[in-house]
C-alpha cells in the first residue's frame, strides 16, 4: 500500500536531483509504472481495512486509483513528447511537482483517516499551483495565483469542517476521533448540529477544489492556461479525489441521520453546477477555456448521482471513472492542437482535423463522449443517473438534467466543430504534427472509453455497486 | 488565571478589527504576527490537564515559529520586494469593512453560546474563532493588493487554528503539525508566486489580473 | 455629602484650566522646551475677560448668544456628572442621555454661531466639526451604554458611582474596550490630535478652531473656559472608570484627582506622539471606535 504513495515520492525526488532535462522525463515514466504495478497489487488483493488503521483499501478507493493510475501512464507517456516538444522551458518543478501530484492523490484515495485526508489534499493544491504557470506568461501567472488563492480558501474550510467533525465526535459516546470507520460505526451517537455544519464546510472546501458552482470561479482560469497535461491530470485525477474525500463525509453524514439534509445540498448545488456550464459554455470561443465549464458539469453530474442515491449513486461512481478518461481525451488532443495552431481561440483555429488527423478527430469524439453521446461510456453512467433520478420520483430533476445536457452539447457542439472541420487557417508550426507519443495516449484513452461503454466487465459493475452500498445506494 | 485567557482572546477580536481597518502593509503584518504569537500563547493558558502539558507546549513552541517569526519574516521580504506600503481603497471600503465584521463578530458573540459544545470549553473560545474566520474571509474577498489576501488567508488559518484548540484532546499531535506545516508551505508558495506577479505586472495590485475573464 | 458635592462643584469650576495647562506643559516636554507655567490658562482668562469686544455688522444675536450658551450647557452638563465615586449635583434615570445632549447642544450654538458670520472657513469648519460629531455621538452612547449594563443603573452617580469598581471584575474586557473607545471620543470631541490640531494656524487645516476664529475678548474667554470644562468632563469620566477605587470617600477622592492628571499627561503624550489623521481618516477612526464599543457591549449582553 506504501508503495502507491511512497513511489511517485521517491521518483520525484529522483526528478528534482537529475540534472538533465531530457532524462526528466523518464521519472515519470518509472512513477507511472511502479504506481501501476502498486495499484494492481491492491485491487487484485482484497484486504477490508482493519480499525484504526491510518490507510486501507475499500471500493472507493480502488476505482479513484484505477482511474488515476491508467491516466497517469497515459499522461507520462504524452509527456515524453510533450517536454521534448517544450525543450524550451525548464521542466524540474513539472515533472516533480507531477509525481508529488500523483503521491499525494494516492494519499488520499487511501486515507482512512479525515485528517490525513486533508494534509494529502492540501499537498495536492500546493504541489499544482506552480505547474500552471508552466508557460510562464502573464496570463498563466494570473491562472496560477487565483487557483493557489480560491483553493487554499477553500482548503481553509475543509480543515474548519474537518474540525467541526471532530467536535461532533466528541460528544459523550462518541469515538473521539476522526477515523471515517469510527465515525460511521459511531453513527447516531455523532452531534448531529455539527454534524450538519461539518457536512456543509466541508462541501463547500473540497467543493471548491472539485469546481462545483459557484466554487468554481478558478477552472476556467487555471485549465484555460495551464497545458493540456495538467489540465488532463486536473480534471480527470485531482477532482475525482476531491469528489472522493466529499463521498466520505457524506458516509459519515449518513451514518449519522442528516443525510436528506446532504442530499438536498448535493443535488441543489450538482444542478445548479451543470445549469452555469450549459450559460457559459455557449459562445465559448477560447476551447480551453469550454473544456474547463465541461469539467464544473461533470463535476456537477457526480454531485447530482451522489444525492440522488440509489442506483444514480453507482451510475455517480462509474461516471467518475468516465470522466477520468475523457478529460484525458479532450485535455491531451486540445493540447496538441493549441499547440499546433499556436492559438486557443475560435477565431484562430479552424480545420484541426486535417492539419492533424489523429488529434483532431480525437477531439472531436471526445466532445460526444464528453457530452454523452452513445456508444462512449458516459452515455450509460449518465443514463444510470437519469433512471435513478426517474426511479426515484423526481421528475423535475430529471427533466432539468436532461435540458442542461442538450444545451451543453449544442454550445460545445459548434465550438468543436468549428475547431474541427473546414481548411487549415493557418500555417502549421513548425514541430508540432501528431506523434506517437503525443497522440497515442490520448487514443487508448478514446478506446478505453469505447470499449467501457459497448462492455462493462462483470467486476467493474460490482465495484461500482460497493461503492454506491457504501453510500446507501446500488444497482 | 481565567481572566488573562479572557484578555487574550479580545485581543485577538480587537486584532481583526484592526486588521479590517488597516491600510497600511507593514503595520498590517506585524499585526498578524503579534495575533500569531498571541494564538502561540492559548494552548498553555488553556491546558487543564498534567498529561497534556507536553503536547500544549509542543504546539505553543511550533504556532510561535511558524506564525509569529517565519510567516512575517516571508510576507516582510514580499513586501520589500515590490516595496509597495499602503493598500489603496479595497473593493468592500474600510469603514463597511469594519461595519460588516463588528456585525459578524457581534453575531457570533451573541449566538455562540447556544450551540451545543460537548465538553465544557472557555466561552470564549468558540465566539473568537468564527469571528477570526469571518474577518479572514473579509479580507481575502475584499482586498486588491495580493499580499492583503495573503495575510487574510493567515487570518482565516488563525481562526480555525483557534477552534482546533477545543480538540486537543481528540487530534493526534501528527495533525496539528501537518496543519501548521501546511500552512508555511501555503506562505511559501504563495510568496514565490507574487515575487513573479511582481516581476511579471510591476505591481502587487491584483486590479492588474483580470485579462482572463469571460 | 453635601460637603463632598461642594468640593466637587468647586472643582468644576476651578480646575479646568489647570488640565490644559498640564497638557500644553506636557507637549513642551515632549518637544524638548521648558514651556509656559501650568497656571497660563488662567492669566490668559483674565487678560481676554479685560479686553473689549468687536462685532462684526453681519452677525445677528446668534454670534453673541453662541458662547453663552456652549459655557452654560457644559457647565450644566457638569453638574450631571458624578465625580469621585460620590453621587452627581443632580441625577436622575437617564440623566447620560441629557448629559450627551447638552453636550450636543453646546456644539450646536458654537455651529450656528460659526455659520452665522457668513464667513467661509467658519462654514467649512462648521462642517467638519458636526461630520465628526455625528460619527462620535454613536460611539458615546454605546459606551454610556456598557457602563449601564455594567453596573445596572440608568443614572451617571451610579454608572460612576460605587458600583463601578464591583462591576470590572465581572466584566473586566467589555470596561476596558469601553475606556479605549472612550479615551478616542474624548480625544474627537475636543478637537484633539490625532482628529484635530489646536496649534495649527492654518485655516483650510483647522476644525474646531476656525468656528471660534471671530470671536474676541470676553468671548473668546467664555469659549476657552468652556473648551477646558469639556475636557475635564472627559476626564472626569475617564479617570473615574479607570482609576475608581472603592473604599473610603478619601481614598477615592485622591484617585480620582490623580486620574485627572494622569489623563491630561496621557493626551499631551498621545499630541506629541502621533501626527493628525488626513480627514478621511478620521471617520474610520470613529467608527472603529463605535464598533469597539458595541462589541463591548455585545460581550455584556450574551
Amino acid at each position: 500500500m506504501l508503495l502507491v504513495i511512497l513511489a511517485p515520492l521517491l521518483c520525484a525526488a529522483v526528478a528534482f536531483v537529475v540534472p538533465s532535462g531530457r532524462r526528466r522525463p523518464l521519472a515519470l515514466l518509472a512513477g507511472a509504472a511502479a504506481h501501476a504495478a502498486g495499484v494492481a497489487r491492491l485491487v487484485a488483493a482484497p484486504s477490508a481495512p482493519g480499525p484504526r488503521d491510518w490507510l486501507g483499501v475499500d471500493a472507493l478507493s480502488k476505482i479513484a486509483l484505477l482511474t488515476t493510475t491508467v491516466l497517469f501512464l497515459a499522461a507520462a507517456v504524452y509527456a515524453q513528447g510533450y517536454l521534448a516538444r517544450r525543450s524550451d522551458r525548464p521542466n524540474r518543478m513539472f515533472v516533480g511537482g507531477l509525481l508529488v501530484l500523483l503521491g499525494a492523490m494516492s494519499a488520499v484515495a487511501l486515507s482512512r483517516h479525515l485528517g490525513l485526508t486533508w494534509v494529502a489534499m492540501d499537498a495536492a493544491t500546493l504541489a499544482t499551483a506552480p505547474l500552471i504557470y508552466f508557460n510562464h506568461n502573464a496570463r498563466s501567472l494570473e491562472a496560477t495565483w487565483k487557483y493557489l488563492l480560491i483553493g487554499s480558501l477553500g482548503i481553509a474550510l475543509a480543515l474548519l469542517g474537518t474540525f467541526f467533525l471532530a467536535l461532533s465526535g466528541a460528544a459523550p459516546g462518541g469515538p473521539r476521533s476522526l477515523f471515517v470507520d469510527e465515525l460511521v460505526a459511531a453513527g447516531p451517537a455523532l452531534s448531529r448540529p455539527w454534524v450538519r455544519a461539518a457536512f456543509v464546510f466541508l462541501l463547500v472546501g473540497y467543493g471548491t477544489k472539485m469546481g462545483l458552482a459557484p466554487l468554481h470561479a478558478w477552472k476556467p482560469d487555471a485549465y484555460g492556461e495551464a497545458p493540456g497535461l495538467l489540465g488532463a491530470l486536473l480534471a480527470g485525477g485531482l477532482t475525482n479525489f476531491a469528489f472522493l474525500s466529499i463521498v466520505r463525509v457524506f458516509q459519515v453524514t449518513r451514518a449519522a441521520g442528516e443525510d436528506a439534509f446532504a442530499r438536498d445540498a448535493l443535488v441543489g448545488l450538482g444542478l445548479f453546477s451543470i445549469a452555469l456550464s450549459a450559460v457559459f459554455v455557449v459562445g465559448q470561443k477560447d476551447f480551453k477555456r469550454m473544456l474547463a465549464y465541461s469539467s464544473v458539469e461533470h463535476m456537477g453530474i457526480l454531485a447530482l448521482g451522489l444525492g440522488l442515491g440509489g442506483a444514480a449513486a453507482a451510475g455517480a461512481f462509474f461516471h467518475s471513472m468516465n470522466n477520468g478518461f475523457t478529460k484525458g481525451v479532450v485535455f491531451l488532443s486540445a493540447g496538441n492542437i493549441h499547440r499546433a495552431f499556436g492559438s486557443k481561440s475560435t477565431d484562430d483555429v479552424r480545420g484541426a482535423a486535417r492539419r492533424l488527423p489523429l488529434s483532431g478527430p480525437l477531439f472531436l469524439a471526445g466532445f460526444l463522449a464528453v457530452t454523452g453521446s452513445p456508444p462512449f461510456a458516459p452515455f450509460f453512467s449518465e443514463f444510470a443517473i437519469l433512471n435513478g433520478a426517474f426511479a426515484g420520483g423526481r421528475f423535475l430533476v430529471g427533466a432539468l438534467f436532461l435540458a442542461f445536457l442538450a444545451v451543453i452539447f449544442v454550445g460545445m457542439g459548434t465550438t468543436v466543430l468549428a475547431v474541427v472541420q473546414g481548411e487549415p487557417s493557418r500555417p502549421a508550426e513548425p514541430g508540432t504534427r501528431d506523434s506517437w507519443l503525443t497522440a497515442a495516449p490520448p487514443l487508448a484513452l478514446m478506446l478505453i472509453v469505447l470499449a467501457l461503454g459497448l462492455f462493462l466487465p462483470a467486476g467493474l459493475r460490482a465495484l461500482f455497486g460497493d461503492a454506491a452500498a457504501l453510500v446507501g445506494g446500488g444497482w | 488565571m481565567a481572566s488573562s485567557t479572557d484578555l487574550v482572546f479580545i485581543l485577538v477580536v480587537v486584532i481583526d478589527l484592526f486588521l479590517l481597518a488597516s491600510s497600511r502593509l507593514g503595520a498590517a503584518i506585524r499585526t498578524v504576527a503579534i495575533q500569531g504569537a498571541l494564538l502561540a500563547l492559548l494552548p498553555l493558558l488553556l491546558v487543564r490537564e498534567e498529561h497534556a502539558l507536553g503536547h500544549a507546549v509542543v504546539l505553543a513552541m511550533g504556532a510561535l515559529a511558524v506564525k509569529g517569526i517565519v510567516i512575517p519574516r516571508m510576507m516582510f521580504s514580499a513586501i520589500r520586494e515590490a516595496s509597495i506600503r499602503r493598500e489603496m481603497e479595497p473593493i468592500l471600503g474600510f469603514v463597511p469593512s469594519m461595519v460588516v465584521g463588528g456585525a459578524g463578530i457581534a453575531l457570533a458573540f451573541a449566538f455562540s453560546s447556544r450551540l451545543p459544545l460537548p465538553e465544557p470549553a472557555h466561552a470564549f473560545l468558540v465566539p473568537t474563532a468564527l469571528s477570526t474566520v469571518w474577518a479572514g474571509l473579509l479580507l481575502i474577498v475584499s482586498r486588491k493588493k495580493a499580499v492583503n489576501q495573503v495575510l487574510g488567508f493567515l487570518v482565516l488559518e488563525n481562526g480555525v487554528f483557534v477552534f482546533g484548540l477545543l480538540l486537543s484532546e481528540v487530534m493526534p499531535l501528527m495533525v496539528e503539525a501537518g496543519v501548521l506545516l501546511d500552512l508555511f508551505a501555503a506562505v511559501f508558495v504563495m510568496g514565490i508566486v507574487m515575487f513573479h506577479i511582481n516581476r511579471e505586472f510591476a505591481s502587487l495590485d491584483t486590479e492588474k489580473l483580470s485579462a482572463l475573464k469571460d | 455629602m453635601l460637603l463632598r458635592t461642594l468640593f466637587h462643584l468647586a472643582l468644576l469650576v476651578a480646575l479646568p484650566p489647570l488640565l490644559l495647562g498640564v497638557v500644553n506643559r506636557t507637549k513642551a516636554i515632549f518637544a524638548g522646551r521648558v514651556g509656559p507655567p501650568l497656571l497660563q490658562p488662567y492669566l490668559d482668562l483674565a487678560k481676554l475677560l479685560r479686553k473689549g469686544a468687536v462685532y462684526s455688522r453681519t452677525t445677528t444675536w446668534v454670534f453673541r448668544a453662541g458662547p453663552v450658551i456652549g459655557l452654560a450647557a457644559v457647565a450644566s452638563a457638569g453638574l450631571l456628572l458624578a465625580m469621585g465615586g460620590a453621587p452627581a449635583a443632580v441625577s436622575f434615570a437617564g440623566d447620560f442621555v441629557l448629559f450627551a445632549y447638552l453636550l450636543g447642544l453646546a456644539r450646536f450654538f458654537t455651529a450656528l454661531a460659526a455659520l452665522d458670520t457668513g464667513s467661509s472657513f467658519e462654514g467649512m469648519g462648521a462642517a467638519r466639526e458636526v461630520t465628526f460629531a455625528s460619527l462620535a455621538e454613536p460611539a458615546l452612547f454605546l459606551c454610556l451604554l456598557v457602563l449601564a449594563r455594567a453596573t445596572g443603573t440608568w443614572s451617571l452617580s451610579g454608572m460612576l458611582g460605587e458600583g463601578l469598581p464591583g462591576a470590572w471584575g465581572g466584566a473586566a474586557p467589555a470596561l476596558l474596550l469601553a475606556a479605549i473607545s472612550l479615551f478616542v471620543i474624548a480625544l474627537a470631541e475636543n478637537a484633539r490630535i490625532p482628529v484635530d490640531d489646536p496649534n495649527t494656524h492654518l485655516e483650510l487645516t483647522m476644525i474646531h478652531e476656525v468656528m471660534v476664529l471671530d470671536h474676541g475678548g470676553p468671548d473668546l474667554a467664555l469659549i476657552l473656559y468652556g473648551a477646558a470644562l469639556k475636557l475635564f468632563l472627559f476626564a472626569a469620566i475617564l479617570s473615574r472608570l479607570v482609576l475608581g477605587g472603592s473604599g473610603s470617600a478619601a481614598v477615592s477622592e485622591v484617585l480620582f484627582l490623580a486620574g485627572l492628571f494622569v489623563f491630561a499627561i496621557g493626551v499631551g503624550v498621545v499630541e506629541s506622539v502621533m501626527a493628525r489623521l488626513r480627514m478621511i481618516r478620521v471617520p474610520q477612526l470613529l467608527v472603529g471606535a463605535s464598533v469597539l464599543s458595541a462589541f463591548a457591549l455585545v460581550l455584556l449582553l450574551r
